[in-house]
């Protein structure tokens, strides 16, 4: 028995990109209490972009790290607190793609664009539709408390994919989730529906999270320990608990994943995407879709490996059998994005639908399981979270407006209509009021004439969402497809290759509603008012113009790199692919 | 974007950085600047077509610039070249890798060696002319810059193909000057006709390039690389049967591309173009590229000699057939095309004749490009003081009007021919003696090859002296407004004041026709063309030709000068009839392109429509109608699981229980069944 408290050796270093990201998450928290609400906004920008950048170049220097990426003689990876983290190189590059992206989602999530309001409600603690609400918009209040809470649910995804513990693997996934949920609520417009997606989400995923620690106690009862070594050992140990218990790990890691796969928004765990996707503020959809998306994967492949590894070890068919629920969740999530996809008239929706598509699309790079899939998956996610954030970014920018003189009393502002808070009559004509995201389709037709460069990022986004080639999303298709063909043994064994036919098919059926909004925005006429009754017009609000806003800037610079990381990995993808072949190796 | 995650330390860095610098250090600094020849014009094209309307007013001259610096380079660059020792005339300049993926490693780089030179000079100073004479031809036109960026695009393409250093990119060339073909024979596509002629060469032209990608796909699936160094390198050792294969489609490339039987159709129509165009791209150079890939190619057919024998029987079919079908035009700009093909066919012949024919080939095809472009242009100044008519029927007794005109047309006439001392006689002549050279075990092909040359270079006379003598000489046979001194047949048609051209445009004729006088010699003098290209051709050692060449020579010139003085009794002397006789069945068919157009309209198009109206009707039927079906399904099982997105939280947890359970049943019923 031990009973002096031996206090752990810390390598701080190795911890120090999520450090420095929690760690500006609380002076964000500081800041809201004592700088002065003049300069407060500004200040809370400028440490969330600065502490997204500082971890992404401490994650740059890390990856140098001789340690880290091992040696002929040393084993490459570091265990830090017994195993609490792991700073490998897997662990490394999805920590990197999450703050990258999280980096250009602050610059979305930070832009005023002209109309000089941010995405988010003045208060969101005021009751939508009531007079302190009314008050708090004209009075001009922000609620800058978006920064940490997104700094914190960063941290969070950083520790997601980079733990050796499945109890710290929990607590990430709560630390990352919290943030989400108070987020997806603030909306500035369509208030009752953003509450509700928060509302949704929140009790979705306490019920995932809950699956989760079942399947945490479940491997616990199994392996006698939740750290992932320890785990993997008693796996792979022939004549171990596995066979006198091989129902209590099967339905543990199931559980284990069924949480992860929520995540992930993968079929049948996908429900709550379209709807928390569409109500939470645009910015926050981006930043969320693309963010979350990636630790998911991250944290999903580690499990997945150690489970996997250590099954070959001991009962290659209880794996096999573990890896049909797999199947069928990779061929159920590639069916309904897509398929669904196909019917929805609302552009956030429809970009959910594709996210779920894409989830499945990654499945199938993962579910090759080799050297191959890893590296395909890193890239996928890569250029998924390019896109997404550029999409979304977009889609902020394309707004409703109203004629002023129709000015929407303040209790309909609250709700599905928005409110015109801002006359603003720049253009000199009849005066409109610029009002929320102009989502529906309809609504889109004909934008290319009108904002032919809006138009042409988003149509280059949609179509590396399609994989159309000299798109990065091309070869990252490619890249994961053929990781599906080639199978575990890396030469076309094993019968994965169905999945990516399946997954070619589907994406078949995907390019028709990426394309449709293509066609709508270049070879439509807009919607006038003779139309309006027609087909897709229906939906949208009677009376109602579309306009673009102008960015304040960030969301371009947003917007440009997106763009450019999309045309040029789908141009000159070796490089990237390179790095991500390093990434490969990882320790359970 | 790249920067995403950091590279790593020198062990896993690329390798190809390395091989950059290592390549590039064997180039002398001065073959650094061959990219300009590309980027040049190619920066002019950019420039034209970029800054629109805006640059109409100096876009011509900035385009005549860009091509004049190109040539300028390549100046500097053959002087550098001759400043090499012999035996290092060979730079490949390496420029960057561009596709590297598995076991394919594409890099694209230039070749400058003689060959690739002689063809830059060629392009560039012939093209310079082309486009100094243009500004003037093309004066009144409002797309003038648009022509100038088009012509600029195609030197660049042009340029892209010769200094090429693997067929991947000299395809990309290839493709460039097809398209560059293809913009400018549709300049004036406001008239159907001729937008429907760009289309045809276009079509016929990709038929011969599927001949290229053919090549393509065999040299990658044989030696594992498209690039000349290895392609050449290995090709000795692979079987006959694959080079003879890899050879016909090389073969079939030219052919598309030079218009060689069968697929020599496209270029009579191809004169819709503006003359200019006809001038340089459809006669002095971008034609004769079938014949620089058949050379360059050289390595690769002397593997095949099956394949050789092709190409002979195609150059010598082509060239008669021209020769025919030139006897029987009376369209100028026809006329001129038609001995266009038959002179390519010339080249054809003689690059197909293997060492002892490359040089000659080449030697031909740069005369040719300078008699021939002086002819264009000669014919463009007669059509531009007689308000575009190109009728020959219509012409005559134009010596007097346009003096300049005449001079310069007659110096490409007596090149032609091959009356010495003019450049033609010194490149013509030793093709048709190398037809004559015997060739081991086959003595019937110097007698027929030998035969059919010198044949054609009677024909050659006849038509060629018809079409000078028509035009220039002889009765007037348009209105000259009443003034007519021999009237007859001279009342109908609109009135016509022939005219000498511009300044602008006759200087480049007088320089051609100088070309066209005196480069032969020059370049004959002490067989300097053809060390010059020994580096690429190869040593030919010297054989005898089958009869003396004293014997060859005479019999040539006694050939050329009865179809000359057959074509001043029938054309000068006599009276040539306004409308075109009915003449003889051989005349009707040559009138007729010989029916090539008929038998293509029989044998494929007519097959090819049917064939795409059945798929088209099946595309629409079965295809279409299965993936509408399949669309709907799409979206009626999309609307039914639409139906489950309800809103209700309720819902959501039961789907993810729902599915948990029906999933984790499986998988233990699974796992309990291997278990037992």
């Amino acid at each position: 028995m031990n009973d002096s408290f031996v206090a752990p050796a810390v390598d701080w270093l190795y911890l120090a990109p999520i450090l420095v990201v929690l760690g500006a998450g609380v002076v964000g928290v500081l800041i809201e209490a004592f700088v002065p609400a003049r300069v407060r906004r500004t200040v809370q920008v400028v440490l969330a972009l600065l502490a997204t950048a500082a971890a992404f170049a401490l994650v740059v220097v890390l990856w140098r790290d001789p340690a880290v990426q091992g040696s002929d003689v040393a084993p490459y990876g570091v265990r830090v607190l017994g195993g609490s983290m792991v700073i490998d190189p897997f662990g490394l590059a999805v920590q990197g793609i999450v703050v990258l992206l999280a980096f250009l989602a602050i610059l979305v999530i930070a832009d005023r664009t002209s109309t000089g309001q941010d995405a988010f409600a003045p208060s969101a603690a005021a009751v939508p539709g009531s007079p302190y609400e009314d008050l708090t918009r004209r009075k001009g209040l922000e609620q800058t408390e978006v920064y940490p809470l997104v700094l914190f649910a960063v941290g969070g995804m950083m520790i997601f994919p980079a733990t050796g513990n499945l109890l710290v693997m929990f607590v990430a996934l709560e630390v990352l989730s919290l943030p989400l949920y108070v987020l997806s609520a603030m909306a500035r417009r369509r208030r009752l529906l953003s509450q509700e997606a928060s509302f949704k989400y929140f009790l979705l995923g306490a019920f995932a999270s809950a699956l989760f620690v079942f399947g945490v106690a479940l491997v616990y009862g199994f392996a006698g320990s939740v750290d992932l070594v320890e785990v993997y050992r008693s796996l792979a140990t022939p004549g171990g608990p596995l066979a006198s218990m091989p129902g209590l790990v099967v339905v543990g890691a199931l559980l284990v994943l069924a949480g992860l796969l929520f995540k992930i928004g993968a079929a049948p765990f996908h429900a709550w995407t379209p709807d928390v996707y569409q109500g939470a503020p645009t910015p926050i959809t981006g930043f969320m879709a693309a963010c979350t998306k990636a630790a998911a994967f991250g944290a999903l492949l580690r499990v997945l490996y150690v489970v996997s590894l250590g099954l070959a070890q001991s009962s290659p068919a209880t794996r096999e059998d573990l890896f049909v629920a797999l199947w069928v969740v990779t061929l159920l999530t590639m069916v309904v994005g897509t398929v669904v996809g196909a019917v929805q008239t609302d552009v956030k929706r429809l970009l959910a639908y594709s996210s779920i598509a894409h989830a499945g699309f990654i499945l199938v790079g993962v579910v090759g399981f080799s050297q191959l899939s890893l590296r395909a998956t890193v890239f996928y996610l890569l250029v998924y979270g390019l896109a997404t954030v550029g999409a979304f970014a977009v889609v902020t920018l394309v707004r409703e407006t109203a004629p002023v003189r129709e000015r929407v009393p303040a209790t309909v502002g609250a709700g599905e209509a928005g409110a015109p808070d801002n006359p603003s009559d720049d253009s000199g004509e009849q005066p409109v009021a610029v009002l929320g995201e102009a989502t529906h389709l309809a609504q889109w037709a004909g934008l290319g004439r009108r904002s032919p460069w809006l138009a042409g990022t988003f149509s280059l986004f949609l179509l590396s969402m399609a994989g159309i080639p000299l798109t990065a999303g091309f070869v990252a298709k490619f890249t994961a497809f053929g990781a599906a063909i080639a199978g575990p043994d890396g030469q076309g064994g094993g019968s994965t290759w169905v999945l990516a036919v399946v997954g070619v098919l589907a994406s078949a059926v995907a390019v028709f509603f990426y394309v449709r909004i293509i066609v709508l925005m270049f070879f439509t006429a807009p919607a006038g008012g003779a139309d309006e009754g027609s087909g897709e017009g229906a939906g949208a609000s009677e009376g109602a113009g579309v306009t673009v806003v102008r960015s304040a800037g960030p969301t371009t610079v947003a917007i440009a790199v997106c763009a450019l990381g999309v045309l040029l990995l789908g141009v000159f993808p070796s490089p990237v692919l390179d790095l991500a072949a390093e990434a490969v190796k990882f320790v359970p | 974007m790249t920067m995403l995650l950091p590279a790593l330390p020198a062990a896993s860095g690329l390798p190809a950085a390395t091989d950059v610098v290592a390549v590039s250090e064997t180039v002398p600094d001065v073959f650094r600047a061959a990219p300009f020849l590309v980027l040049l014009p190619l920066l002019g094209a950019a420039v034209l077509l970029l800054a629109g309307r805006r640059s109409d007013r100096w876009g011509a001259w900035f385009g005549v610039l860009m091509s004049g610096a190109a040539f300028v380079v390549g100046l500097v660059l053959f002087l550098a070249m001759l400043g090499l020792p012999v035996d290092e005339r060979v730079v490949d300049h390496h420029l960057f890798d561009w596709i590297v993926a598995g076991g394919l490693d594409l890099a694209v780089g230039l070749r400058i060696d003689p060959l690739s030179l002689t063809f830059v000079l060629l392009v560039t100073f012939v093209g310079t002319l082309i486009h100094v004479y243009a500004v003037a031809y093309m004066a009144h036109d409002r797309d003038r810059r648009r022509f100038f960026a088009y012509l600029n695009l195609f030197v660049a393409a042009m340029l892209v193909l010769v200094l090429a250093d693997s067929y991947l990119l000299l395809f990309v060339g290839w493709e460039g000057v097809g398209l560059a073909s293809y913009l400018l024979i549709g300049f004036w596509n406001h008239h159907r006709a001729y937008a429907v002629a760009a289309k045809k060469a276009f079509v016929m032209n990709r038929v011969g390039d599927i001949g290229l990608i053919v090549a393509l796909m065999l040299m990658f699936a044989t030696f594992g690389a498209v690039d000349f160094t290895t392609v050449f390198a290995e090709a000795p050792a692979a079987s006959t049967a694959l080079l003879t294969a890899t050879s016909l489609a090389l073969l079939l490339a030219a052919c598309g591309k030079s218009a060689q039987f069968p697929l020599q159709a496209w270029l009579g129509d191809a004169m819709a173009g503006p003359t200019p165009v006809s001038a340089l791209i459809h006669a002095a150079t971008m034609v004769t590229a079938g014949v620089y890939l058949v050379v360059r190619s050289a390595p690769i057919f002397e593997g095949a000699p099956t394949a050789q024998l092709v190409v002979v029987v195609v150059g010598a079919v082509t060239l008669l057939f021209g020769a025919i079908v030139g006897c029987a035009k009376d369209d100028i700009k026809k006329a001129l095309a038609a001995s266009t093909m038959s002179q390519i066919g010339y080249m054809i012949l003689a690059a197909g004749l293997g060492p002892i024919g490359y040089a000659f080939a080449i030697f031909h095809l740069v005369t040719h490009g300078f008699f021939k472009a002086g002819m264009f242009l000669g014919a463009g100044s007669v059509m531009h003081g007689m308000d575009d008519q190109v009728d020959m029927r219509r012409f005559g007794g134009l010596a007097r009007y346009m003096k300049v005109t005449w001079i310069t047309f007659m110096a490409g006439w007596l090149a032609i021919l091959g009356i010495p001392p003019f450049s033609g006689f010194w490149s013509k002549d030793k093709i048709i003696e190398a037809a004559f050279v015997p060739v081991d075990g086959e003595p019937w092909r110097a007698w027929v090859f030998g035969g059919v040359a010198l044949l054609g270079a009677g024909i050659t006379a006849f038509y060629m002296s018809r079409l000078f003598f028509m035009t220039f000489s002889g009765r007037r046979r348009w209105n000259d407004g009443g003034g007519s001194l021999d009237g007859l047949g001279s009342q109908d048609g609109p009135v016509r004041h022939p005219h000498e051209s511009p300044r602008l445009m006759t200087w480049p004729m007088i320089v051609l026709a100088v070309g066209s006088v005196a480069l032969g010699g020059l370049l004959a003098a002490g067989s300097r063309f053809v060390t010059w290209l020994e580096p690429v051709t190869g040593h030919a050692e010297h054989a005898e030709p089958v009869l003396p060449v004293w014997a060859l020579m005479t019999l040539t010139l006694v050939l050329v000068l009865a179809g000359a003085a057959l074509a001043w009794r029938e054309y000068a002397m006599a009276s040539v009839p306004v409308r075109a006789p009915r003449g003889s069945a051989l005349t009707r068919a040559a009138r007729r392109d010989l029916y090539q157009d008929d038998v293509n309209e029989a044998v494929f198009m007519r097959p090819g429509q049917y064939l795409t109206r059945s798929l088209v009707y099946a595309d629409k039927e079965m295809v279409d109608g299965g993936w509408m079906g399949l669309a709907g399904l799409v979206g009626r099982v999309g609307e039914w699981l639409r139906g489950w997105q309800n809103g209700y939280v309720r819902s959501y947890g039961a789907t993810m229980l729902g599915g948990l359970v029906v999933i984790a049943a499986v998988v233990l019923a699974l796992t309990t069944g291997s278990a037992s």
